[in-house]
């Protein structure tokens, strides 16, 4: 396998690790108490845990963040957010305030704190990491506030011990300010507190960006009910000097010979999270396709599997990358092994029958584990490729196509030129596509062209139900494209509607063997 | 790897910037894709999908100057005259104030007391386009040095690095080397306005538009000044039809993106692109930031607005008001009117909205609303209108002061915001002037050395960034001094 497993039955020393790291606060050695459901992680897990569990941990809470980041990558408005991730965090990474009265109290809430720790050390690593992590986090803590019961969140507010300079209404009209207007600025309702604090505008960028608070001359004015933007400044601030510190210790921890790989493993999921495909499962309602049948089905491909598709067609050949791909991907809808060398003889139109048995058939047979050592034939060959592993391939050099287009693509026109002939025209998606190759967002590029391409399906199933969170996040494997765009497609058509939700899970394991 | 040939080759031409295809319409796209093609070499996993590349080449001024650009336009001269080699190595050599841009990036006279002017970033664009980035140099000689050598049609500066940009890659790790701070930016550009101005189209202005730009300065430089305290704000002519703004506070220069973002965010207000029939959408009542934004704006109205642009002279515009304004029965009483009378001035259209509700048309008409609906409209057509980008990046690079604008020529000149309304950018001099004026300058019976920037109409100019750079480096050094004092304790 690609990645060293580990024996979960092993057990990983935290402790030790942790006090070669977090020695400054020898004195607060202590089993931890989660008084409260929200944590500004001030004091590193004690206990020991299984390889397993921190392993499972830390991919619940990746799964988590990966969504949150997706979220913002695609506009979702806080409202929408906090809806689409309700279930997912309900799933992954669950946390209850302690009016739920819930048993798992403390399970969750070990849970969430070890699970952060693990991906500090994950992501400490480089810069952008961190700052990628830290804003997630922030973002995820802000989720958290916003649904928190009230007085706990007032509880936890009194435990943190925040410098805030209370303002009157003596000092607002001191620096020109009118009651009236600090109401204004402030969103002050009836109701509210008339309490303002100030305190150095940077500390509460958010309002400063929404207009929710005064400003004057560098300072300020913000109303007591807005303490989450100063609560939330402050767990970023923190956050982000304990990852400088995570990071300065991290080269000791090269030395773990066991939890370095998974680590290593966690920030590499980071940048797409992996995704695995259940070809078993099969697609309701989708006749088992055959060599004659790909050309129809080809609409419902995403962009990496036309593009192929288009070359093959074009010029009756396709480099070796690229044939793997697309033999895995075609496997993946369901293409058997008999039709997909009926497929691929067709293809190469151009060769003589002797040649593509010589040098074609061997390589389709192979990935279906027709043939090859004992462990190809047992695993039934390869599995279809995930987005990450496609985009972390080589890129293409002449003559060859293989990969992810948003990101092979480097002149950005070409990428609009292909995109257009597969009849992807609208402006506004191709301009976000133009925005997110830039900011090298592939897949993010490709979600939001299968949004479009889907739209009003999509709405359709959302209004509807029956589509769950699963189905509907982030698609990170081409085979979920397909399924999704295919399903889409023929709602109402027998019982198209539903997809199974266990096809996308993080997995750890790599996919493939090499 | 198969695309490293590419960039190998590449490498051996130009170590940092791999020459560009000359196809001025792609500018912005090609020197995008000519940076990523730099850091190919080494991209990682990690990378692949992080929005804060630090290398992100992204810059205002060369997409300023390109799109949007129409051959039909009037140009005072032609094209090429303006990147001539000589007279842009003239200019170097002769008028470019090298001396005062060093001070006012290093922030002290003295080259040895900050690291601001050694490890800040410049981007050179050559003539033949070619984008060079991580240029540094040691002082204001060296640049000018390079300046006369290469001849670039302008220059861009970027932030300050924690080390010097052009030892970046012998760095032991990337990490090593990361923005720590520069002044922040806006960038107010014609095009942005090009939906509600009449009088011109494309790369041209006159008078009358540059005033959205004269009100975008007052409005902008009030709230960085009052709402957020920032004392030392340079104003500069971006050479055609725009304006930068460069906040050079050791407070500003320090923020980090999110904060930057904070003031962006603050600032802006129209949002929506064409499509949006709405585009101010504000609680009431105003925030005090609006409130005074409304309260300068409005003296410019009638006059810049309803008399010089007539935005809704012709019955299509005028449909266009009246999606904006909140009641039906007097807007189809409005519509009535105007259909009798289509070409009735943008004025009278705009007093029949209160003449009209007056005459009690809908008795149950909810007055405050439509105040309410007309000061949207005054913000819609006059509030400044920021590419916002510009000012969310700490590494975000802008074209310099002083340089030479390579399609008018004329030079990028700071304006005094005390006198904003007096600013004619049709009457700043271009560089073939202003050589002009060095030759024909007579020299008088005093002794006195006479530089030749002092020679030309450039000195006015000169001596106001002479000031600005003088108060700020008073600033700093009190800011320093405070500094130390604070450490003391
Ligand atoms: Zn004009």
């Amino acid at each position: 396998m690609a990645t060293a497993r580990i024996d979960p039955k092993r057990r990983a020393d935290l402790i030790s690790h942790k006090k070669k790291q977090f020695a400054e606060a020898p004195a607060k050695w202590k089993q931890q108490e989660y008084k409260w459901r929200l944590s500004f992680y001030d004091l590193p897990p004690t206990e020991e845990v299984s390889l397993e569990e921190f392993e499972l941990w830390a991919l619940g809470r990746l799964k988590v963040l990966a969504e949150l980041e997706s979220c913002t990558f695609r506009n979702r408005t806080p409202e929408e957010t906090a809806s689409y991730m309700a279930p997912i965090m309900e799933k992954h990474l669950p946390l209850h305030s302690n009016s739920s009265r819930s048993s798992e109290l403390d399970e969750e809430r070990k849970r969430d704190h070890y699970s952060h720790f693990i991906l500090r050390l994950a992501f400490a690593g480089t810069k952008d990491l961190r700052q990628r992590f830290s804003r997630l986090e922030t973002m995820l803590f802000k989720l958290r506030w916003k649904d928190d019961d009230a007085v706990e969140r007032k509880e936890f507010l009194d435990s943190l011990d925040m410098q805030l300079e209370k303002a009157g209404e003596s000092e607002l009209n001191e620096c020109g300010v009118s009651l009236e207007q600090a109401k204004a600025a402030t969103g002050w309702r009836k109701g509210d507190a008339e309490a303002w604090f100030t305190l150095d505008w940077e500390r509460v960028p958010d309002l400063v960006e929404s207009r929710r608070c005064l400003l004057r001359r560098g300072k300020a004015y913000v109303l007591l009910k807005e303490q989450m933007s100063f609560v939330v400044a402050e767990f970023t601030k923190r956050l982000d000097a304990a990852l400088e510190i995570t990071s300065r210790a991290l080269p000791r921890l090269d030395e773990d010979d066991r939890l370095s790989p998974i680590l290593s493993h966690l920030s590499k999921s980071f940048t797409a999270p992996d995704a695995s495909f259940d070809a078993e499962a099969g697609i309701n309602g989708l006749q088992a396709p055959t060599a004659g049948t790909v050309d129809a089905l080809s609409s419902h491909f995403p962009l990496c599997m036309q593009n192929m598709h288009r070359t093959l067609r074009q010029d009756a050949k396709l480099k070796h990358q690229g044939r793997l791909e697309y033999t895995l991907f075609l496997k993946g809808i369901g293409l058997d092994l008999s039709n997909a060398v009926e497929f691929w003889r067709r293809s190469f139109r151009t060769i003589t029958d002797e040649k593509f048995t010589k040098e074609y058939l061997y390589n389709v047979k192979h990935a279906y584990g027709e043939v090859g050592g004992d462990a190809n034939r047992r695993g039934r060959g390869y599995t279809p490729f995930s987005c990450q592993k496609l985009l972390t391939e080589p890129l293409p050099g002449p003559g060859q196509t293989h990969g992810c287009p948003y990101r092979t693509h480097t002149d950005v026109e070409n990428l609009v030129a292909l995109l257009g002939a597969t009849g992807m025209r609208d402006p506004e998606t191709i301009k976000s596509v133009r925005e997110d190759v830039g900011k090298q967002r592939y897949h993010i590029a490709c979600n939001r062209v299968f949004e479009f391409a889907h739209k009003s399906e999509l709405e359709r199933v959302k209004r509807k139900g029956g589509w769950g969170p699963a189905e509907l996040d982030t698609i990170l494997h081409p085979n979920s494209y397909f399924k999704r765009s295919f399903l889409l497609k023929h709602l109402g058509e027998g019982n198209a509607g539903f997809v199974e939700p266990r096809g996308e899970d993080v997995k750890m394991e790599g996919s493939l063997d090499e | 790897m198969p695309h490293s040939e590419n960039s190998q080759d590449e490498d051996l031409v130009l170590p940092d910037a791999p020459s560009l295809q000359n196809e001025p319409s792609q500018s912005q796209t090609i020197s995008q894709s000519t940076i990523v093609e730099d850091n190919k070499e080494n991209v990682k996993l990690e990378d692949m999908f992080d929005d804060d590349n630090e290398d992100e080449y992204s810059s205002s001024a060369p997409p300023a100057q390109i799109k949007g650009e129409d051959s039909s336009q009037p140009m005072p001269q032609s094209l090429g005259r303006f990147s001539d080699s000589d007279v842009m190595r003239a200019f170097y050599q002769r008028l470019f104030p090298f001396r005062y841009l060093f001070q006012w990036l290093n922030h002290s006279p003295n080259p040895e007391d900050t690291n601001d002017f050694r490890h800040r970033e410049f981007a050179f664009t050559l003539q033949n386009d070619v984008y060079l980035r991580y240029q540094s140099f040691k002082t204001a000689d060296t640049l000018r040095k390079q300046c006369m050598d290469m001849i670039p049609t302008r220059f861009e500066i970027g932030p300050v690095y924690s080390t010097n940009p052009r030892e970046r890659k012998s760095l032991p790790k990337s990490a090593a080397f990361r923005p720590l701070t520069k002044e922040l930016v806006f960038d107010i550009d014609m095009t942005d306005y090009d939906e509600i101005r009449t009088c011109c189209t494309g790369a041209s202005i006159c008078h009358r538009c540059w005033t959205f730009i004269t009100m975008a300065i007052k409005v902008v430089d009030a709230a960085l000044k009052d709402d957020f305290g920032f004392k030392h704000i340079m104003w500069v002519y971006s050479g055609r039809r725009g304006a930068h703004a460069w906040v050079c506070d050791k407070r500003a220069r320090e923020l980090d993106d999110q904060k930057r973002r904070a003031i962006a965010g603050y600032l802006e207000l129209v949002k929506g692109g064409d499509k949006s029939s709405k585009k101010v959408n504000i609680r009431r009542p105003l925030h005090p930031h609006l409130d005074r934004s409304l309260r300068i704006l409005k003296e410019f109205f009638p006059t810049s607005i309803l008399a010089d642009q007539d935005p809704w002279e012709n019955p299509k515009k005028a449909a266009h008001l009246l999606t904006l304004l909140p009641d039906a029965q007097l807007n189809s009483a409005l519509q009535k009117k105007w259909d009798s009378a289509p070409s009735r001035s943008s004025t009278s259209k705009w007093n029949d909205i209160d003449t009209l509700a007056e005459s009690g048309i809908n008795p149950n008409l909810d007055t405050k609303k439509l105040m309410q609906a007309k000061q949207d409209v005054i913000l819609e057509y006059t509030y400044p209108r920021l590419d916002a980008e510009v000012s969310k990046k700490l590494n975000h690079l802008l074209k310099s002061p002083f340089c030479v604008h390579p399609g008018t020529g004329r030079i990028c000149v700071p304006i005094d915001v005390r006198r904003v309304e007096e600013f004619d950018p049709l009457d700043v001099p271009t560089v073939t002037e202003l050589l002009a004026d060095i030759n024909s300058w007579k020299k008088d019976d005093s002794e006195k050395k006479v530089q030749d920037w002092e020679k030309t109409r450039l000195k006015p100019y000169v001596d106001f960034f002479k000031g600005f750079v003088s108060s700020l480096l008073k600033g700093e050094k009190t800011s320093i001094k405070r500094e130390r004092d604070g450490m003391e304790y």
